[in-house]
C-alpha cells in the first residue's frame, strides 16, 4: 500500500447515511493521503456516488464524521466545502451548458474571488486585475486538456461541445475551483477506449503536475488499474476490500459481490 | 456510432414506403422539381378547422365589442378605422396559415402557386362567415340578456348600415378577399413581399403613432406637413395614405439589405472599433432622447414618462427573473415600498413621521429602507425554488400592499386614504420635478434608467453576473462549485428592489400622491409580462418590450398611444403573450443566451454539423443523439 504522507489529507470515520432505513453508506472508514489516487468500486447501487455528495454535502449525514486536512466538514453548505479545497464532477455531465467554456471554469472560481458589487459598478482596478486574473486562471486550466478547449472554444456555449469535450470541460471547472482534492465520478464513462485511455494519463498528470489528491469512482477496469495507488471497494455501503489492484481483484468477497454468490470458487 | 448529418449535399431519396402525404400526390426533392398543385386539390378538413376556430374568434372580437369601440379611432379615414381592422386580422392570419405547409425532412411537398390562394380565400370566407351568421343571430333573437354588447349598434357596423342581407353577403366576400390576398402574399417573390408588408407597417403605425407625430410637429412648427398627413378629425388622409404608403415601399426596395449590411459590419468589427460604433449608436440614442422631449408637448411627455417608469420597473425585474432566474411575481411590492418611503420622507402631510427631507436625500433612505425590505421578504423565499418560489412572491406582493391598506398601520401610512399633497423632487435647487411638468418627469426618468441600464451591464458581466446565470442555469451544481446560492439570488433580489425603488420614488413625486390601490397585483403582472414580451435578460428587448406594450397600449392605469384599447389592454395583453410563447418564446428582442436555451438543440446541431465540416471528420459523436 502506498502511504505518502503521515496524514490523511481526507478522513471519512464510521460514516453512514440514511435514506429512511435503507442504509446507503454503513459506517464507512476511509482515508486519502496527499497526492493520491484512490479508486472506488462497487457494483451499481453499492453507494459510490452517495459517498461524493456526503463528502460535499450534497446529502446529510447520519452518522460520523468527515474530515478534510484535518477539520470537520459536518454541518457545512456544499459551497463552504468546496472552499475549503474539495471539488467534484458529476456522473451524468451537469455543465452551465448555456455559459460559454471559458465562463464555465470563471464561475467556478466565484469563491475564489472577493469583488462586490461596487468593485463591479465603480469598475476599480482591482475589479479588472480579479477578473482578468481568473480569465487568465480559466485559460491556463482549459489548455491543459491540449487544444481542445481553447482558442475559439473559449467562447462557444458548453452544449456545442462532444460528448467527451464535456467530459473534460468538468474537469477543469472541478479544477477552476483550486481544490486539494478532487472527486471524479466515472470520468471515462461513455467514453471509446482511445479517449478513455486519453484520459487515464490525464488523470495521472492532474496529480503529478497539479499536486492533487484525487477519488475516483470508475467502472471500467481498465482505468481503475492504471491510475489507481488503492482501490476501495464498496458494497451494500460497506467496504468489503481494500488494497492495490491485484490483491482487490483476486479477493473472493469483491468478486462474489460483482458476480454473485458462488462464482468465487 | 453511426452518424447521419442532416445537411449532406445529396439528401437521399425519400422511401418509397413512406406514407404519401395529407392530400397531395406529390412525393418531392427540392424547391425547384417539387410538381405544382392544382389550385383545388386542397386540405378541405384543414380548412374548415381554421376557418371554423377564425369564425368563433371574430364573433368573440365582436361580442368583446371592440369593434364598435375603437370604430371612433380611424386609420385611414373615410377608408378603414381601427374598429373594422379588429376585423380583418383574423382572416388575415387564417389565410395566411392554413397555405403554410408542412415540410417533412425539409422537403416541401409541392411549389407555391395558386393553390395558396384558392385555400385562403375558402378559408377566409369561413372566417368572414362567423360575422354573417352573427349579423343573423342578431337580426332575429335577442340575446342582449347574457351578451350586453348583442345591440342594434353592432348589427349596423357589421351591415354598413344597409340591412342584414347585405351584411351576410358582405362578410363572406371581406373574409375571401382577405383570405386571398394573405394566400397571395404567401405567392408573390419574397421583395414584394418585403415591399408590401413594409407599406402595410407603415400605415399601420402612422396611425398609432398619431398624436405622438402632431404634438411633435406642432412643436416643431410644420404643423402644415401634419395637416396634410393626417385628417382633422384622425385618421390618414387618403392622399396622405397614398403618399407614405408609395415612400416607404419605395424606401424598402432601395433599403433592401442596407440596414441588415451594417449591422453585419458593426457585428464584424472587434476590439476597439466596435466599442466605437456601439458607443456612438448609445450616444446617438441618448441624444435623441434628450432632445426629443423638448419639442414635445405634455401629452407626449406624459406618455414618456410612463413609459420610462415601466422601463426602470422591468430593468430591475430582469436583474431579478432574467439574470438570476427566481421567478418574482411580487415584484410590485418594491415599487410600492420606494414610493411610500419617498412619500414619507419628503411630505409634509404624513401622517406620523414627517421630515419633509429634500427628494435626493430622502432617495437614500428609499434606497436603504428598500434594500432591507428586499433582504427581509428574501431571506425566507429565496431558499424556496421554482413554483413555491413565485407563489410565495406573490403572496409577499399582496402582503405589503395589504399592510399598507391596513387599519393597523394607517397612522403611518393613511390606509386607503393615503399620502396626499407630497411636493415635487428638487432637484439640487435647479428644477423642481413634478407631475404638473412631465418634460422635468421624464428627464429625471431617464437619467435613472440610465443607471440601471448601467448597472444591469455592468452586473452582467462580472462575477456576480455569471454566478446568477450558474445559478439560474442548475441551482445544486452552481452551489457544488462553491457559490453561494443564497446570498447570491439574495443579492439579486435585493439589487431588483433597489431599482424598483427608484421608480416608485419617482412616481410619487410624479403623482404627487400614493394609495395602495396604485399597487396592484396587476402591476407586477403587466412588468413581467413586459419583460417576457421585450426578451427576459436583454437590455434593449425589456425596453422595447416597454416602449411596444405601455407606450402603444398603455400600462394598468396609464394610458397608451392607443387610448381608445383600454378596456381592452388586458385581452390583447393575454393574446400577445400567448402569441409570443407559441412563436417566438424567447422575446421581441431575445438576449442570445435566452434564445440558446429555448433553441438548444437545433442550435447544438448547427454547431456540431459546422464543427464535422470544419474538422473534416466524424469526431467521437454525440452518442446520444
Amino acid at each position: 500500500m502506498n502511504v505518502p504522507g503521515p496524514e490523511p489529507i481526507l478522513e471519512t470515520r464510521d460514516l453512514s447515511v440514511d435514506f429512511g432505513g435503507l442504509k446507503a453508506l454503513d459506517g464507512l472508514d476511509l482515508a486519502v493521503y496527499p497526492g493520491e489516487i484512490v479508486s472506488v468500486i462497487g457494483p451499481n447501487g453499492a453507494g459510490k456516488t452517495t459517498l461524493f455528495n456526503a463528502i460535499t454535502a450534497t446529502v446529510a449525514t447520519s452518522e460520523g464524521d468527515i474530515c478534510f486536512e484535518g477539520e470537520s466538514l459536518i454541518g457545512l453548505d456544499p459551497n463552504r466545502v468546496t472552499s475549503r479545497g474539495i471539488a467534484r464532477t458529476f456522473q451524468n455531465v451537469r455543465l452551465f451548458a448555456n455559459m460559454t467554456v471559458l465562463e464555465n471554469v470563471m464561475v467556478s472560481q466565484h469563491c475564489r474571488t472577493r469583488q462586490s458589487v461596487f468593485g463591479a459598478l465603480l469598475y476599480t482596478k482591482a475589479f479588472r486585475n480579479e477578473e482578468a486574473e481568473i480569465a487568465e486562471r480559466g485559460k491556463e486550466v482549459l489548455s491543459f486538456f491540449g487544444h481542445r478547449l481553447t482558442g475559439y472554444r473559449f467562447d462557444q456555449p458548453a452544449y456545442t461541445l462532444s460528448y467527451a469535450n464535456r467530459r473534460r470541460l468538468e474537469i477543469a471547472r472541478a479544477m477552476a475551483t483550486q481544490p486539494n482534492l478532487i472527486l471524479l465520478d466515472e470520468p471515462v464513462a461513455g467514453m471509446n477506449p482511445t479517449e478513455s485511455a486519453e484520459l487515464t494519463g490525464l488523470i495521472g498528470r492532474l496529480r503529478d503536475e497539479w499536486g492533487f489528491a484525487i477519488v475516483v469512482i470508475e467502472h471500467d477496469m481498465e482505468v481503475v488499474r492504471e491510475v489507481s495507488d488503492r482501490v476501495v471497494v464498496l458494497d451494500h455501503g460497506v467496504k468489503i476490500a481494500e488494497g492495490d489492484y491485484a490483491d482487490v481483484s483476486t479477493d473472493p468477497q469483491v468478486i462474489e459481490a460483482y458476480l454473485g454468490h458462488g462464482a468465487a470458487s | 456510432m453511426s452518424l447521419t448529418a442532416p445537411s449532406d449535399p445529396a439528401p437521399p431519396p425519400r422511401p418509397a414506403s413512406e406514407p404519401a402525404p395529407e392530400t397531395g400526390p406529390s412525393v418531392g426533392g427540392s424547391d425547384d422539381d417539387a410538381p405544382p398543385r392544382p389550385p383545388f386539390a386542397q386540405d378541405w378538413r384543414r380548412i374548415a378547422r381554421m376557418g371554423a376556430i377564425g369564425a368563433v374568434g371574430q364573433i368573440f372580437i365582436s361580442l368583446s365589442n371592440m369593434p364598435v369601440k375603437l370604430d371612433g379611432r380611424a386609420i385611414i379615414e373615410g377608408v378603414l378605422s381601427l374598429g373594422y381592422l379588429s376585423l380583418v386580422v383574423l382572416p388575415l392570419a387564417a389565410g395566411s396559415r392554413v397555405g403554410h405547409q408542412l415540410r417533412r425532412e425539409g422537403v416541401p411537398f409541392h411549389r407555391p402557386g395558386a393553390h395558396e390562394v384558392v385555400g385562403g380565400a375558402a378559408c377566409g370566407a369561413l372566417v368572414g362567415g362567423g360575422l354573417s351568421l352573427l349579423a343573423i343571430l342578431i337580426a332575429n333573437f335577442n340575446l342582449r340578456e347574457p351578451l350586453v354588447n348583442w345591440s342594434p349598434i353592432l348589427a349596423d357596423l357589421l351591415a354598413f348600415n344597409r340591412g342584414t342581407a347585405f351584411a351576410v353577403v358582405i362578410w363572406f366576400a371581406i373574409g375571401a378577399a382577405v383570405g386571398a390576398a394573405a394566400g397571395l402574399l404567401r405567392v408573390v417573390p419574397p421583395l414584394a413581399r418585403r415591399v408590401l408588408w413594409t407599406m402595410v407597417l407603415t400605415l399601420f403605425g402612422a396611425a398609432v403613432l398619431e398624436s405622438l407625430t402632431t404634438d411633435l410637429a406642432e412643436g416643431m412648427g410644420i404643423e402644415a406637413l401634419i395637416d396634410w398627413f393626417y385628417a382633422p378629425r384622425g385618421g390618414l388622409t387618403i392622399t396622405g395614405a397614398i403618399a407614405l404608403a408609395a415612400g416607404s415601399g419605395v424606401l424598402a426596395l432601395v433599403g433592401r439589405g442596407r440596414i441588415k449590411g451594417a449591422k453585419a459590419r458593426i457585428d464584424a468589427l472587434e476590439g476597439p472599433a466596435r466599442n466605437r460604433a456601439q458607443g456612438g449608436l448609445i450616444l446617438a440614442t441618448a441624444a435623441v432622447l434628450v432632445i426629443l422631449p423638448m419639442f414635445a408637448g405634455k401629452l407626449t411627455n406624459e406618455l414618456l414618462a410612463n413609459v420610462g417608469l415601466f422601463v426602470l420597473l422591468a430593468l430591475g425585474l430582469n436583474i431579478v427573473v432574467g439574470l438570476a432566474g427566481i421567478l418574482d411575481l411580487g415584484y410590485v411590492a418594491f415599487f410600492a415600498v420606494g414610493s411610500y418611503s419617498a412619500a414619507v420622507l419628503t411630505a409634509a402631510t404624513s401622517p406620523r413621521i414627517n421630515p419633509e427631507l429634500p427628494w435626493f436625500v430622502a432617495l437614500i433612505g428609499v434606497v436603504i429602507l428598500t434594500g432591507l425590505v428586499g433582504l427581509f421578504i428574501g431571506a425566507p423565499v429565496i431558499r424556496m425554488r421554482g413554483d413555491y418560489l413565485a407563489i410565495v412572491t406573490l403572496g409577499f406582493g399582496e402582503i405589503i400592499r395589504l399592510l399598507f391598506l391596513s387599519d393597523w398601520l394607517s397612522g403611518w401610512f393613511g390606509g386607503s386614504q393615503g399620502i396626499t399633497n407630497i411636493p415635487g423632487a428638487e432637484i439640487f435647487g435647479l428644477a423642481e420635478v413634478a407631475g404638473t411638468d412631465p418634460r422635468s418627469v421624464f428627464y429625471l426618468v431617464l437619467a435613472f434608467c440610465a443607471i440601471a441600464i448601467y448597472v444591469s451591464w455592468r452586473l452582467e458581466r462580472s462575477r456576480i453576473g455569471r454566478a446568477w446565470m450558474a445559478v439560474r442555469e442548475d441551482e445544486t451544481v452552481a452551489e457544488a462549485m462553491g457559490i453561494n446560492t443564497v446570498n447570491v439570488k439574495l443579492l439579486a433580489f435585493v439589487v431588483g428592489a433597489v431599482l424598483g425603488s427608484f421608480s416608485g420614488a419617482i412616481f410619487s413625486a410624479k403623482v404627487g400622491s400614493v394609495f395602495p390601490a396604485s399597487f396592484l397585483i396587476l402591476v407586477s403582472i403587466v412588468i413581467l409580462v413586459v419583460v417576457i414580451f421585450g426578451g427576459m435578460g436583454n437590455i434593449v428587448g425589456v425596453i422595447a418590450g416597454s416602449a411596444v406594450l405601455i407606450g402603444v397600449l398603455g400600462g394598468p392605469k396609464q394610458p397608451g398611444l392607443l387610448a381608445e384599447f383600454s378596456e381592452f389592454k388586458l385581452l390583447i395583453y393575454g393574446a400577445l403573450l400567448v402569441w409570443m410563447m407559441l412563436a417566438r418564446p424567447e422575446g421581441l428582442i431575445p438576449s442570445v443566451r435566452r434564445t440558446r436555451e429555448l433553441h438548444q438543440e437545433e442550435l447544438a446541431q448547427d454547431a456540431w454539423l459546422r464543427g464535422q465540416t470544419e474538422d473534416g471528420h466524424v469526431e467521437h459523436g454525440e452518442d446520444r443523439a
